[in-house]
This record gives C-alpha cells, structure tokens and sequence, in this order.
C-alpha cells in the first residue's frame, strides 16, 4: 500500500511538473491540478497510511493513536482540496479571458505565440519539401521500373 | 473586549468585505462602500495602534480561538514583530485606499470588498502561531491580490496576471508539501511547539526535518521575491494598477516576516538545526541586491525602476534578517516601514507622472512634455532622496541602523560594500529617471531622429483629470516617512527590542505553553 501511495504521488507530481513547464496556459492548468493532486495525497499520508481505522472518537474503542488514524490531516486535506478546486477555477477563467483578450494561449504572449508559428510554417515548409523530394524519387523509380512518365506533382499528392 | 482584540484585526475586514458585497455599487452608488471601507481601516487602525502599545511593554498577548489550548486548537500570538507589521499594514492599507477612492474603485468591480480580504490576509498572517493557518491565510491574502490586480483590466495585464496566478499556486502547493512532510516528521503544526520538537530532533531524522525546513523558507522566500524566484516581480507590479501595486509592496514583505518568524522561532531555539538557512540566505540576498540595482539602471519606465527598488530593498532585508543579530534584525524592521511607505509611494508618483504624459506614457526613453510638472517633480525628489538612503529621509536612517550594527567578521566587508555600493547605483538610476522625465520636455538638441519622430508635445497630451485626493495619498506616504524621521529614536527602540524578542524565542515558547483555556477542560 505504502508503495501504491509513494508511486502515485511521484508519478503524479512528474507529470505535474512536466505539464506546468509547457507552453500553453491549459497544460499550465492542468499542471497544477495534478501537483494538487499529489499533495493532497501526501498530506493524506503524512497521518500514516492506516486501514480500517475511524478518525472520529467512537463508543468501545480506546481513544488513542493505536485504534484511530490521524484526524488532523484529513482536516488539512479538506481545505488543500477546497482551496486548490478554487484557484483552479479562477485560472481558468483568467486563461479564458486572457486568450480572448490577447488572441492566443501562449504563457508568454504574442510575441512568443508569434515565434513558435514561424517556426512551426517553417517546420512545416521543410518536411513538405523532404516528402515532396521522396515521392519524386520514388516515382521516378517506378517509373525507371513500369517505363511511365514520373507523376506531376498535382496528381502524385491527390 | 480587551482580552478579544487580537481577534479583531482579521474580523472587522471580514465583516466589512462582507458588507461591501452587501452594499453593491450598482444599486447603492460608491458612498455606502466608501463609508463601510473607511470605517473598517480607521477601526484597523485603532487595533493595530492598541496591540502595539501592548506589545511594546515586551508582553506577548496569546488568543486561543474557541478557547482550545494551543495544542489542539488555533492560537493568534502578538509580539511586538506582530503588532509592529499590524500597523505598517494598516496604515499602508489607508494611504492606498485614499488613492483608490479617486476613482479607481468605480472603475474596478468589486475593489472595497477584494481590498478588505485582503487586508484580512494580511492582518491573519502577522497574528497566527501556527503554519498551516499561516498557510490559509497567504491564500487569503493572495486570492484577494488576483482579484485586485486583475479587477477591471484586459490586454497585457492579464497575461502577467496569469503568470503571477500560476506562479503563487505553484509555491502554494510547495507551501503544502512542506507542511505535509513537517506534520508527517514532528506531528505538530504549532510553530512553538514545532520549535521545541525541532531543537530535540534525533540525528537520524535531522537531514529529513532539515530539507523541510527548507523547502518551507524556498516558499517564503519565492513570496519575498528572493534571488532565483524574483522573476515575477517586477512583471507583476509594473502591470498592477497603482493603488494596488503600492498595496503589494507589504505583499513582499509579508514573505519576510514568515522568513523571520520560522527562522527565528522554529529553527531558532537551540539544537543542531539552529540558523541552518541563514548563511545561504545572506549569499542570495547579496546577489539579489546587485541584481536589483542593476534592474533600477536599465528600467525604461518609471513603474518598473519602482519594482526594482521593490526587490532591493526586499534583497537589502534579507541582508539585515541573514546576519542574525538583534541589532541588524532591529535595523531591518525600521527599514521594513521606510521601505514599504517610500516604495508605495513611487508607485502612486509613477502613475502621476504617467497620466500627465498622454501616449509616452511613464517610459523615459520617450521625450514628453509633462504639463504641471512641479508637484509631482517636487514628491519625485523626496521619494527618491527617500529610497536611494540620502540623509536626512527615512532611508538613511534605516540603513545606517543596519549598517553600524553589522557584526564584525568576514562578512563585513561585502555587506557594507553591497548595501552602499547597491545604494549608489540606485541613487544614479533615481537621478537618470527623474532627469528625463522631468527636464527632458522638448528633444534636445543632439537627439537622434527617432527620438524627434517620437517626441510628444504639450498639444497632443490630453489634460490629465485633476484628483487631488491621488496627490494627497502620495504625500500622506511620504509623510509617514518624514514622520518615521522625526519618531526615529524611539521607533529604532522598539524595533531593537523586537530583534532582542525575536532572538530569545522562549519567552514565546513559555507563553504559549503557558496559555491555559479559560472554561474548557479538554
């Protein structure tokens, strides 16, 4: 259980970190909802992981640690969980009325936002460029092999 | 009644947040609002003045919420390092509201209420005795913040909105670790009762506790804008309107005072943790401070230059907080309120200046007439004899107090060489900034072409709508300061008695373990 309990919190924190160091503000968000995620599981586990155990004082069972789990963390985990659902909430909106106002939703703005198009039209222009030479090369080769004009460009890509 | 008044600083801006929302402007007009805002900041004012003078006496007032003892429940602590960032808040809070009441908190929905919250944050993070509340209440006073900063903005500002948003959920959740790890190690969240439990750690533990201990100081020291995690200050503030950014300049210190608290408190009182961070701290705090000066040389507007001083006289605190004496950590708290005012101060000057420069805006590699110029040019002159530490203003009196106190050592040198050195270069960026944009209002002669194609003269500035009450916020700052001079010796007393407080952290521990509940027996 306690291996169960530490590879989730890791794994989500990875993942987490990963996504928060992206650069559109939804991967932000969603970032931050699974780093929230993990410590909320953490606090949880900080009162031991402990099973069938009440946290609540009951009649017929000794009121000590040996016979209830930790009520504290559960309690911290309450207002962890309130207060990461809220600010969730308010970043979302403010990323909503952030991309409207300022026409993308790059972490770092237009100017950025404007960058990675240009590389992406670049990125783009390049690998067409790279399958267009491919396709000549094998269509000549099938032609060179049937003994048929090599197909114009038009047609090879329809 | 005078048993509950710590409870009062975080209740009575509950109630009037509460109110504000009840009193919506739409239906009421601004006067109900206005009315709820001030009685609640003259009411915080009173408090705040009350428990300081309780707290000057060296007593150390403990109010235990629903009467649980400490242990089990919340407990609010006053000492004088409380009551003294209580009033620092306080009448900050007055001289930024005086200013938004101008007009701005038409313009932005909602400002009295995000304004009381956050006062109430603030207030809750001085008082509370233990960490997680102290947790709560960053919350609090952060989430009020987005509110503030981005209340009634568009365009860019809510882009480094959502920068700073990101950034502060993202500490929040170390914030949450840490507490998670501490609670897991020591079982308690009380910082008394922390300190006690950390000064007996057993050595196989010790590594553990202290990674903890520093991952809760990497959260208050992103909060106070510490070297690696400043970037998103200077950001922040420039975008933030200026009633709100002159607010924010108690936002870094807030990180400080928690800086202070734990280092002093819980990795203060004995034992082989004792003052891990301080060492470090210094070495940061010192690059920091020459990171900042430079950024005050290469601001191009006046709002960024007033960030950067922001984050120096951030970096020159924790300088005073570092070194870990009861004469410097004295020094540095009287430099807290001068640095908080005067800091304030520049942000409402800024937006002054900016307003009366039509399209150049407050950029001061755009030459611009500045119709009216003389009273903001003469507040300009005090703000920055203020900040750049020139007798005979608050500054200078706030860094000699560091300065004269610092122990000898091997750090001597390079604090006195940075704080001075540091000084210096702040004093030449202030003079180039004021220079151009008061001096500079037609090109002169040698101007390039570029600066004549952007030149903006009188005709094209639009009359900048007189508001007096925005002028006179920004004297009342400077006045605090002026103030601050003419009170320096016995506020340098009670600031020193608070370093002596701060350095003997049992008397805190006794107090709260002393504090019984009055009618319950758990």
């Amino acid at each position: 259980m306690e291996l169960a309990m530490a590879s989730a919190i890791g794994i989500l924190t990875a993942a987490g970190v990963y996504l928060l160091l992206r650069a559109r503000s939804f991967d932000v968000i969603l970032g931050l909802t699974l780093l929230s995620y993990a410590t909320n599981l953490l606090i949880f586990s900080s009162g031991r992981v402990v099973f069938g155990r009440p946290p609540v004082l009951r009649d017929g069972i000794p009121a000590d640690l040996a016979h209830h789990t930790d009520p504290l963390p559960q309690a911290l985990v309450l207002t962890a969980i309130v207060i990461a659902f809220a600010m969730t909430a308010v970043i979302i909106v403010l990323a909503i009325r952030s991309r409207a106002d300022n026409h993308n939703d790059h972490v770092d703005g237009s100017l950025a936002e404007a960058e990675f198009q240009r590389r992406e039209q670049l990125r783009h222009a390049q690998a067409r460029e790279a399958a267009h030479a491919a396709e000549l090369v094998a269509g000549n080769e099938a032609a060179a092999a049937t003994g048929t004009p090599p197909a114009r460009d038009g047609e090879s890509r329809a | 009644m005078m048993a509950h008044l710590p409870l009062l600083p975080i209740l009575v801006p509950l109630l009037a947040a509460a109110l504000a929302l009840v009193f919506e402007h739409r239906r009421f007009g601004m006067a109900p609002q206005r009315i709820v805002a001030w009685s609640s900041m003259a009411m915080l004012l009173v408090v705040a003045w009350l428990l300081a003078r309780e707290a000057g006496s060296g007593r150390i007032a403990v109010y235990l919420l629903g009467d649980w003892p400490a242990r089990l429940g919340i407990a609010l602590m006053v000492d004088r390092l409380s009551a003294l960032m209580l009033v620092v808040a306080a009448l900050l809070g007055s001289a930024c509201l005086l200013h938004a009441c101008a007009g701005w908190d038409r313009r932005a929905p909602h400002f009295h209420a995000f304004f009381q919250f956050q006062m109430m944050g603030l207030n809750g993070a001085f008082l509370t005795g233990d960490v997680f509340n102290l947790f709560v209440f960053f919350e609090v006073l952060l989430i009020a913040s987005y509110g503030l900063m981005l209340s009634g903005g568009r365009g860019e500002r809510l882009r480094a909105g959502l920068h700073y948003v990101a950034f502060n959920i993202a500490a929040s959740t170390l914030f949450l670790v840490a507490l998670g790890l501490l609670y897991g190690q020591l079982g308690t969240l009380n910082m008394a009762e922390l300190a006690v439990r950390v000064a007996g750690v057993p050595a196989q533990d010790r590594a553990l506790v202290q990674a903890t201990g520093g991952l809760l100081l990497v959260v208050f020291c992103a909060k106070a804008a510490l070297l690696p995690m400043y970037l998103w200050l200077p950001d922040t503030y420039t975008h933030a309107p200026a009633a709100v950014a002159a607010l924010f300049s108690v936002m870094t210190k807030v990180g400080l005072y928690a800086v202070l608290r734990v280092g002093t408190l819980v990795f203060g009182l004995g034992g082989p943790l004792s003052g891990f961070a301080w060492p470090a701290l210094l070495v940061l705090g010192g690059i920091t401070l020459a990171l900042a000066a430079l950024g005050v040389l290469a601001a191009r507007r006046l709002r960024s230059l007033a960030a950067y001083l922001m984050l120096g006289s951030a970096a020159t605190l924790f300088l005073a907080f570092a070194l870990d004496s009861a004469g410097t950590i004295g020094g540095g708290l009287y430099y807290l309120a001068h640095s908080s005012f005067a800091g304030a101060a520049m942000f409402l000057l800024a937006d002054l200046v900016r307003r009366r420069r039509g399209a150049a805006s407050d950029r001061k590699d755009l030459v611009a007439a500045l119709p009216d110029a003389r009273v903001p040019g003469a507040l300009y002159l005090v703000a920055a004899i203020s900040l750049a530490g020139l007798p005979p203003l608050s500054g200078f009196i706030g860094k000699l107090a560091i300065l004269e106190q610092v122990p000898a050592g091997p750090h001597t040198f390079w604090v006195w060489l940075l704080v001075l050195g540091s000084s210096f270069m702040m004093l030449v960026g202030l003079a180039r900034a004021g220079t151009r944009l008061f001096w500079r209002q037609e090109p002169w002669p040698d101007a390039s072409e570029a600066q004549r194609a952007q030149y903006v003269p009188a005709a094209q500035v639009p009359p900048a709508p007189s508001r007096p009450l925005e002028t006179a916020a920004t004297v009342l700052l400077l006045g605090y300061g002026l103030a601050m001079v003419l009170a320096a010796a016995p506020l340098l007393a009670y600031t020193r008695a608070t370093g002596t407080q701060l350095l003997a952290p049992e008397a805190y521990v006794e107090q709260v373990r002393a504090t019984a509940p009055r009618s319950r027996t758990p």
